[in-house]
Parts: C-alpha cells; sequence; structure tokens
C-alpha cells in the first residue's frame, strides 16, 4: 500500500471557539515534498499543530488519516508512534531534561524489545547526525532546547528528525530565523535523509526552496488552501506576493 | 491534567514479626524515661538529661504553626523496642528477618561497593555498625551514640545538646528524653573521609517511635560526607520518627549531610537538624523528603564563624495523603558568612509541600550574604503548595536574596515530548525529573537512581 498522509475537509478552532481551518484539502503521498505557504495568520502553524494533535485546537469537521489510519481523535505520542513527526517552529525549552537521553528515550520507543540503542551506540549516532548538521558536540551534555540559540532549535529539530526516521514529517517554519549557512545545513540533512519520507514543509519565505525540491507548493489563506502548484508557484508568489490571491476564487 | 489515582509504588512497605527483647508499655511517662535509661545501664548524667528534658516536653505544646499534628496520638506509642539485646559487626551475625529486611533494601551490598562505613538501626537499636579498617586507623570513630555514652563520655559530654538543646522545640525535648540509637561521628583534625559513612534507619514494629540520636564531631580541616536512609512498612496506625541531628563543622572544615527520607505513608516524621558551622568551615544539607504522612524539617546552619558557609538543597516530592513541610533555616552570628537555600517541591495528586525558611543576620555579621531560591511544581489541579519564608536582618552591611517561583507542568511542554513518542506518564516523569536535576545531581548515584524510579513509577499510576 502507498504510504500517505489525508487531510480530508479539515475543521478546526481553537478552545474559545475561534474557528481557523476552514476546509483543508491535502493528500501528501511518500516521498513526495509538499510546501504550504502564506502570510501570518493565515493558519499554517495551527494546520502543523492541529496535525499533530495539539490539546489546545478543536477539530469540528473532516478527517485526518495517515497511512490508511484514522488518527484525527489520536493523542499526539500515537500519532508519533504511528509514523507522524512535527518540527515545531519554536520549540519549547525542558529544563533539567538531557537532550540526548531524551531523544535516545524517544527513539528507543519506537524500536521493539531487543532492538534498542545502547546508550553508546546511540551516543554515536546522534554525534554522526549532529556532525552532518554542524551542530556541536556538546549536544549530547546539553539540555533539551535550554539556552539553545534559535539557530541550534531549529537545528535540533531536524537533528531529531533524522534520529526519529518518521514517515510523514511536518516542519513548521524550519527556517525562519536562520543564517545563510544554518539553512544550507538544514535543506542538506532533509535533502540526504536515509529513509523515505513524506514532508509537508511549512513556510514564509521563499528562501529554503532554492536549496529544496518541493513536488507541489500550496498556498494557505484565512484557513483555506486557495491555489495549488507545482514548484514554479512559489516563484510567482515570491514576484506578486499573496495580496491579489485573496481575491481569487479557488 | 486527569484526576490522579496514584498507585502504591512504595516498595519498602512489606514488615517481618515484632520480636522484641526488650520493650517498654505503650504511652509516655517518667517511668518509662528511667525505664529506658536503666535497661541502657547508662550514668547518672545521661539519666538526668533525659528526665530534666521530659520535663520540657510535658510543658511545651504540640506546635500548630506547621503541618497538622492534631492526629498524631502520642499516648499510643511505644517509645523504645529493641530487637536485638547485641550489635553486630559481620552482616553475617546479624538475625535472620533483620538481615533479610537489610538485603532487600540492598545495604550490605552498598556497603561492600562504595561506602566507608554502615550503621543500621532497627526500631530503637543499631544492630549493626561497621567502619571499615582503613579509616579507623585513622582515628575516625563512626558508631551508634549509645555506644558512644560508654565508650567516649567526655566527647558525647561535651557536644550533646550544645547545638539543639532539649528545650528547642517539643519534638527536640522527646528526642532528648527518650533518645536510644544514631550515629557518632567524630573525624580527627585534617583527616578527609573521601567516601560516604551511610546509616539506615528501619522502623519495622507498628506504631513505634523511632528517636535517634545523631551527633557529628568534625575535627579542623577535616571532611566527611555521611548519608542517611529511612524507610518503614505500611501499617493503618501511625509511627513517629522523631530525630535530633547535631552536627559541629571545626574551623575550616567540610561536612556533607545527606537525607533520603522515604518513610511509608503513616509516619509522622517530625526532625530537628543542625550544624553548627565555625571559622571557614563548610557546612552542607542535603534534604530530600519523598515519604512520610506529614514532614516537619528544616535543617539550620548556624555560621558562628568568620567566613563560614553553608547551603541546604532540600528537595521535598508530595504525593496523595503527604504533606512535606520543609525547607532550611540560616543563623549568621559572624560576618563575612554565606548562605545559600535552594528548595525544589514537586506536589502531586492532592499531595502538599511547603516551603518554610528562616534567614537570620544579626548585628556584626557584616558583609554576610544569604540567597534563598524555592521552585515549585505542581501535576494536578488538586496538587498545593506554599511558601513561608521569614527574614531579620539585623545589620546594614549585608546581601540578601530571595527568588520563588511556582510553576505547572507545562501543556507546551508535554506536547512536545509527546509528539516524540513519548507517553503522557512518560513526558510527565522527564518534566518532573528536569525539574529537580539541579538537587538530584548532588546525590549519591544509587540514590538518583532510586529517586528516578520512584518518581517514574508514581507517574505512571497518575497519568492516563
Amino acid at each position: 500500500m502507498m504510504k500517505k498522509l489525508v487531510i480530508d475537509d479539515l475543521f478546526a478552532q481553537t478552545l474559545e471557539g475561534k474557528e481557523i481551518l476552514k476546509g483543508i484539502n491535502l493528500t501528501i503521498k511518500q516521498p513526495e515534498m509538499h510546501v504550504v505557504m502564506g502570510p501570518n495568520g493565515g493558519g499554517k502553524s495551527t494546520l502543523a499543530m492541529v496535525l499533530m494533535g495539539h490539546p489546545g485546537y478543536k477539530i469540528t469537521r473532516g478527517k485526518i488519516s495517515l497511512n490508511g489510519k484514522d488518527i484525527t481523535n489520536l493523542s499526539p505520542d500515537k500519532r508519533a508512534r504511528l509514523g507522524l513527526f512535527l518540527g515545531f517552529q519554536y520549540p519549547v525549552e525542558v529544563p533539567g531534561v538531557n537532550f540526548s537521553n531524551f531523544l535516545r528515550m524517544a527513539v528507543n520507543e519506537e524500536r521493539k524489545k531487543g532492538d534498542k540503542l545502547s546508550p553508546i551506540a546511540f551516543r554515536n549516532l546522534l554525534l554522526d547526525k549532529a556532525g552532518q548538521l554542524s551542530v556541536s558536540e556538546d549536544i549530547v551534555k546539553r539540555m533539551l532546547n535550554e539556552g539553545f540559540s534559535g539557530g541550534e532549535k531549529k537545528k535540533a529539530e531536524i537533528l531529531q528528525l533524522a534520529l526519529l526516521k518518521p514517515t510523514f514529517a511536518v516542519l513548521d517554519e524550519p527556517d525562519s530565523g536562520l543564517d545563510v549557512d544554518a539553512l544550507k545545513y538544514i535543506a542538506k540533512t532533509i535533502n540526504s535523509l536515509d529513509f523515505p519520507l513524506g514532508l509537508l514543509l511549512i513556510t514564509h519565505y521563499q528562501r529554503i526552496l532554492h536549496y529544496l525540491k518541493p513536488d507541489f507548493v500550496h498556498i494557505l489563506l484565512n484557513g483555506k488552501i486557495v491555489k495549488s502548484g507545482k514548484a514554479v508557484l512559489a516563484k510567482q508568489i515570491e514576484n506578486s506576493g499573496y495580496e491579489h490571491l485573496k481575491y481569487e476564487k479557488p | 491534567m486527569k484526576n490522579p489515582k496514584i498507585k502504591t509504588t512504595y516498595q519498602y512497605g512489606f514488615h517481618k514479626p515484632d520480636n522484641p527483647t526488650f520493650k517498654v508499655p505503650v504511652g509516655l511517662n517518667k517511668k518509662i524515661v528511667e525505664m529506658i535509661s536503666d535497661y541502657k545501664q547508662e550514668p547518672e548524667w545521661m539519666k538526668q538529661k533525659r528526665l530534666e528534658a521530659y520535663e520540657i516536653f510535658k510543658q511545651k505544646p504540640i506546635p500548630t504553626w506547621g503541618a497538622d499534628l492534631s492526629k498524631l496520638d502520642l499516648d499510643k506509642l511505644c517509645y523504645y523496642n529493641n530487637p536485638s539485646r547485641k550489635k553486630f559487626k559481620n552482616w553475617r551475625d546479624v538475625p535472620k528477618d533483620i538481615k533479610e529486611t537489610y538485603d532487600k533494601i540492598g545495604v550490605p551490598e552498598a556497603e561492600k561497593k562504595f561506602l566507608a562505613g554502615v550503621g543500621a538501626q532497627y526500631d530503637s537499636e543499631v544492630i549493626y555498625h561497621h567502619l571499615k579498617e582503613q579509616w579507623e586507623s585513622l582515628g575516625v570513630i563512626f558508631i551508634d551514640t549509645d555506644t558512644a555514652v560508654r565508650e567516649y563520655p567526655e566527647l558525647v559530654k561535651e557536644y550533646f545538646g550544645t547545638i539543639i538543646p532539649a528545650n528547642d522545640n517539643k519534638f527536640a525535648a522527646l528526642n532528648t528524653a527518650v533518645w536510644s540509637g544514631g550515629s557518632f561521628v567524630y573525624v580527627p583534625k585534617g583527616v578527609h573521609v573521601t567516601i560516604p559513612l551511610q546509616a539506615y534507619f528501619r522502623i519495622n514494629a507498628k506504631a513505634v517511635g523511632q528517636f535517634e540520636r545523631t551527633l557529628i564531631i568534625a575535627e579542623e580541616g577535616s571532611y566527611v560526607h555521611y548519608v542517611e536512609g529511612c524507610s518503614a512498612p505500611i501499617y493503618t496506625a501511625d509511627s513517629l520518627h522523631a530525630a535530633v541531628v547535631e552536627v559541629m563543622v571545626k574551623p575550616r572544615a567540610r561536612v556533607r549531610y545527606t537525607t533520603i527520607q522515604n518513610w511509608s505513608g503513616d509516619v509522622y516524621n517530625l526532625v530537628t537538624k543542625r550544624m553548627m558551622i565555625q571559622d571557614d568551615a563548610f557546612g552542607e544539607w542535603i534534604d530530600g523528603n519523598l515519604g512520610a504522612k506529614v514532614t516537619m524539617k528544616y535543617p539550620s546552619l548556624i555560621l558562628s564563624g568568620r567566613g563560614a558557609r553553608g547551603e541546604v538543597l532540600s528537595l521535598a516530592y508530595a504525593s496523595n495523603g503527604q504533606h512535606q513541610d520543609a525547607g532550611g533555616k540560616a543563623i549568621h552570628l559572624a560576618p563575612e558568612t554565606t548562605s545559600t537555600i535552594t528548595s525544589k517541591s514537586v506536589s502531586v495528586g492532592n499531595g502538599r509541600a511547603s516551603y518554610r525558611g528562616q534567614v537570620k543576620i544579626v548585628k556584626g555579621a557584616k558583609k554576610s550574604k544569604s540567597f534563598v531560591r524555592c521552585d515549585a511544581l505542581l501535576i494536578d489541579k488538586t496538587s498545593r503548595s506554599d511558601t513561608y519564608p521569614t527574614n531579620e536582618v539585623a545589620e546594614e552591611d549585608v546581601n540578601l536574596g530571595h527568588e520563588a517561583s511556582v510553576s505547572k507542568v507545562g501543556e507546551q511542554q508535554l506536547f512536545y515530548l509527546m509528539s516524540r513518542g513519548l507517553s503522557e506518564a512518560q513526558a510527565t516523569s522527564l518534566i518532573v525529573n528536569g525539574f529537580i536535576e539541579p538537587i538530584v545531581k548532588e546525590l549519591p548515584l544509587e540514590y538518583a537512581v532510586e529517586l528516578n524510579r520512584l518518581i517514574n513509577l508514581s507517574m505512571e499510576g497518575a497519568v492516563g
């Protein structure tokens, strides 16, 4: 069976009742890369959170399915175990929790008994991937996102992606606030992942697309996808902005 | 999060048959005090101290300013219960039931691996005591306090009750009247005991009081790390643990005193602990309170010499039905003294953790510094945390800081960790373990591991 993430007529609101997603339809097949672009406040981050099952949002209509399984009402950990990953725009700091121990715990959670990684095996794996991303070796000693610079936080998200090996990933603005070098490392790592991945990349800017080649680009505006196209759509947006799309019929 | 249903995670709740060789009748009066002293064949001066303390105990009311002690029935306790006529220096000789208890707790094994000496108290008496030859030959003394009264009466007389007099509080008076067991540690000038000494306190019988009395004397320039652990069976009747610990830290000496209190949920734990810290000496309390029904314990630093430094690291973990009223005190009596009190508390279910602290700087204690930090973490909506700090500063040329925070387990943190495939229980444990990490990293490794295990277990029961 082909692996796919299907978002079907998805409506979601905040717990206070503010409707943010208003009928999203999107199908991502592995190993496609889809990019969702759009202005601030259009619902991009909400889409990412809702896909992962954030308790601060309520799905009022529609369905999310992952590889044929309905995950609409599953808790975030169950979604993760079915192969979904979310790269956060603003990864939260968890004081006192060692990055490396945490990640080993998460990686081993997916593995069967007898196949768990030992601390040393995991450390080697982590350092290898960290090297690819140009993340300093002292990551093994640091606490989860605590005191990380903006760039380090973004890289640490990609590092987690590379080690957790999900089947689908949603990356929420992995490019915002990065310098060109960090951006290149992140793009390079995404391009060279050693496992098949369906990717939904959310971005505000066209910049990262100089290094990544998406199969499809979607424009999210006011809770709806108003336009979909090939990579070239991103270029058009760069030139003409989102403004004119507001008046276009989807 | 969801309404908690804390699983019983207490693994030391077993008990062995109560076979005392001598036991006093239930309740307390002057006769009982005399009976204890006579049975121990004590010198007259100690008997007199006990009787004086008993009079003070009778006069002092039960304190009402802290945790609720109204259910503690002092008339229903047995104040002395001796499990064995003999004391042993070799585990092979210890009576079977008692030996099995310590095996389960892992004391003999720990002794072999990483301790310089071990004392084991079972109900009222220390039944096992052993100090490795290496330290004995350097003049270190590590014995039970009863033996110390017989073998080193001059040393005991000189220090006993000088740091914590019987009239300090009702339970210090009670301890002085009926004390039994505890450790006596003497470290000669300049000797560094590089690996820890450990005492293990176990209550086995039902509705007994354990009143150990510990006295540590660290001579000039010496160093010692003393570690104590405690546990008890689960009964339905309340027990009382009212210890007194006096520590004398002579000039330039350093003493670290680590406690992991893991009594079962029917023990009242009312303990007075105080260190006298002299010139340029350093005293540290690392005080972890995980068990007991009610704890009232505020390890104190008396900074009596110029340049003395003291530190209290207090960790309180209050689960369903528990009230941990813990904290620390620092009394600055000399110039250029420094104290730090760090308190971290975690409240789960309807557990309540209170920080109670006092910093006092007297006139003339110029250029003294004190910093207090207390952080509380609440796991459930029904969990409770309070802080009761008191500062009394009579000197102007000082530096005093206080910071406090109360936080809930954050929804964003939980979501983040769960998005990586960790269950809610795993995620909560990680957050809690992360919160207390600054204190846990100061604990001996085997205690740190045990603490993490306990917290993980109680989270599995608490959420999901």
